[in-house]
């Protein structure tokens, strides 16, 4: 029982880290909730959905079309709602407003034009289950979690070893320096979110296939700010074990105690937390900038 | 139509209630509250409850509603206002309180959940709100006239400039949130005896999403703005008859298109007065053009 439960934690949270990192890396760089990547990964679930079951792609495309679609989506999100905003050096209040509209704008914008039916993804691993030593897990989960964590640990090396990843990290740090550096900024906050989009894209491919594709399945990315503000916004390594660490608690309290606490426990979770620590476990930021 | 128009405005007054409790918090201190619902929620359960199973007068019940959502409002506030907070940070914490308060709503048995309270008794009549929503406005036009409104916009602008002045962020911010939170209640309590029937799903993140676009479309550091943007809100798609879908697309671009061209929302930090106020407001007439 206690393994077992582990092990689905771990798969839940392998989802939730990755899409904290995307949340995260959004963060690190302009220093704002970009509370539109909910609606992001709900879109690229969408895509890949129509992708896979629509056109009948074979799953290893779907998930390059929904990556490569979700990152373009980040990518105009950016263009059409951040951009004008960045020129005017506004505050970090007008950003997370803008990013609300566009969350309430998109989410809304799929209820009103695809509906609000349930779609799902064809059972391709649900049913299956591995089986070791009295454990099963399902072939999905260990599918998710292992490619999960391939993607993160591929964006680690990016931004560690190449010099578009260290202009990333040096623009993380310090925006303006970085601009005066000879960095190209709005290239690189374009490429930030096509990457934070791209990653949105495998986290809605696999929430959509783990549950359902339905409009307001972005709630489920609620989860993922509150894991990212767990590690501490703008760290990515944060961002992991925070996402990690809220799907395996969950998973507990859920199998130990009841589901329906569940919520109400991530929730005092990050509350007790911010407490003790107002930074999160990893967090660099402290205060806002005056 | 008589009846028709009197719905409407009866619904656009309840809504302009809790609307002002929120630009107090919002709009002056720079702070949002992604959960408002739960204390529209709170008050409306509390209210309702109290009339239906003890036949408390409705006034009573009422100002229980105010009290219960102002006590909620400071045992949540008072841990995360106290840990000073990132915007984000506490805008995340609201957003699962809201749904953390729901999740509490749908399991209680004193709130029959999510079957909700039906036959509640039919208090709310149109005076009743014109004559509550006068009295709001009024007590919050003064609160933040008076020296706790001043400090509430010294620390929304500059808080590190305002706590060396000698401003207390910390209870400065804590004394909006708990008279945002009462504001809530009331208009919860209202709309419960409005409607004669309440269920946890009507308080979702749209309600608060209501507000919040209300607020930031009147102009943060308004009244009367906000006042009149609620009313619009509620009014016009009503009189419209636009499907309640398209009323959400609509807001969240909205609220995108007021942060790129105008921040500062349709009556940025002025108030509609005949005379007087127009100097107090221009000396922050500059912050808003920024």
């Amino acid at each position: 029982m206690f393994t077992q439960t582990l092990l689905t934690g771990l798969a839940i949270g392998g989802i939730y880290a990755l899409m904290a990192v995307g949340y995260s890396l959004v963060f690190s760089i302009l220093n704002f909730s970009n509370f539109a990547y909910g609606s992001i990964i709900m879109l690229g679930a969408y895509i890949g959905y129509y992708a896979m079951v629509r056109m009948g792609m074979p799953i290893g495309l779907a998930i390059a079309v929904s990556i490569v679609g979700s990152g373009l989506l980040c990518w105009l999100n950016e263009r059409l709602a951040y951009a004008p905003l960045r020129k005017r050096k506004a505050s970090s209040l007008f950003f997370m407003i803008s990013a609300m509209g566009t969350s309430i704008f998109l989410e809304n914008l799929v209820y009103a034009t695809i509906g609000a039916r349930f779609y799902n993804f064809p059972e391709l691993f649900a049913k299956s289950n591995l089986e070791f030593r009295g454990i099963s897990i399902g072939v999905l989960d260990v599918f998710a979690m292992v490619f999960s964590f391939v993607a993160i640990y591929g964006l680690n090396l990016f931004l560690q070893k190449s010099r578009t990843g260290i202009a990333i990290r040096a623009a993380s740090y310090d925006i303006e320096v970085c601009s005066l550096n000879g960095v190209n900024i709005a290239a690189l906050i374009g490429l930030v979110f096509g990457l934070a989009g791209a990653l949105a894209g495998i986290s809605g491919m696999f929430l959509g296939m783990k549950y359902i594709v339905y409009p307001t399945m972005g709630w489920i990315t609620n989860k993922a700010y509150i894991a990212a503000v767990i590690g501490g916004l703008g760290s990515l390594p944060g961002a992991v074990v925070g996402g990690v660490l809220l799907g395996v608690l969950e998973t507990f309290v859920s199998a130990y105690v009841s589901s329906v606490v569940r919520d109400v426990f991530s929730f005092s979770l990050l509350v007790l937390l911010l407490m003790v620590m107002p930074t999160g476990l990893f967090g660099r930021f402290l205060e806002e900038k005056v | 139509m008589t009846q028709y128009l009197s719905g409407i405005l009866s619904l656009g007054l309840i809504y302009v209630i809790a609307t002002v409790g929120l630009a107090v918090f919002t709009g002056f201190t720079g702070l949002f509250s992604l959960g408002h619902a739960a204390f529209f929620a709170i008050g409306a359960y509390t209210a309702a409850i109290l009339t239906y199973f003890y036949g408390v007068n409705f006034y009573l019940a009422l100002a229980a509603a105010g009290v219960m959502s102002g006590l909620v409002g400071f045992l949540i506030g008072y841990p995360t206002l106290k840990a000073k907070l990132r915007t984000d940070y506490f805008a995340i914490a609201t957003l699962g309180f809201g749904e953390a308060t729901r999740v509490l709503l749908e399991n209680l048995s004193i709130t029959q959940g999510a079957r909700g309270l039906p036959g509640i008794t039919n208090y709310t009549t149109l005076p009743v709100i014109i004559v509550i929503a006068a009295l709001v406005i009024w007590v919050a036009w003064n609160f933040v006239h008076s020296r706790h409104g001043r400090a509430a916009i010294a620390i929304r602008e500059d808080f590190v400039a305002a706590e060396m002045m000698g401003v207390n962020i910390f209870i400065g911010r804590l004394r909006s949130l708990i008279f945002s939170a009462a504001c809530g209640g009331i208009a919860g309590g209202l709309f419960a005896h409005y409607f004669c029937f309440i269920q946890p799903s009507m308080f979702t993140a749209y309600m608060s999403t209501q507000l919040t676009a209300a607020v930031v479309a009147g102009g943060m550091g308004s009244i009367s703005g906000p006042v009149m943007a609620a009313l619009i809100f509620i009014g016009v798609p009503e009189l419209l008859r636009v499907a309640n879908i398209w009323r959400l697309v609509a807001y969240g671009l909205l609220l995108v298109l007021i942060m790129i061209f105008r921040p500062q929302g349709l009556l940025g930090y002025r108030e509609i007065s005949l005379s007087g106020i127009r100097d107090f407001f221009a000396r922050f007439r500059k912050g808003a053009r920024s």
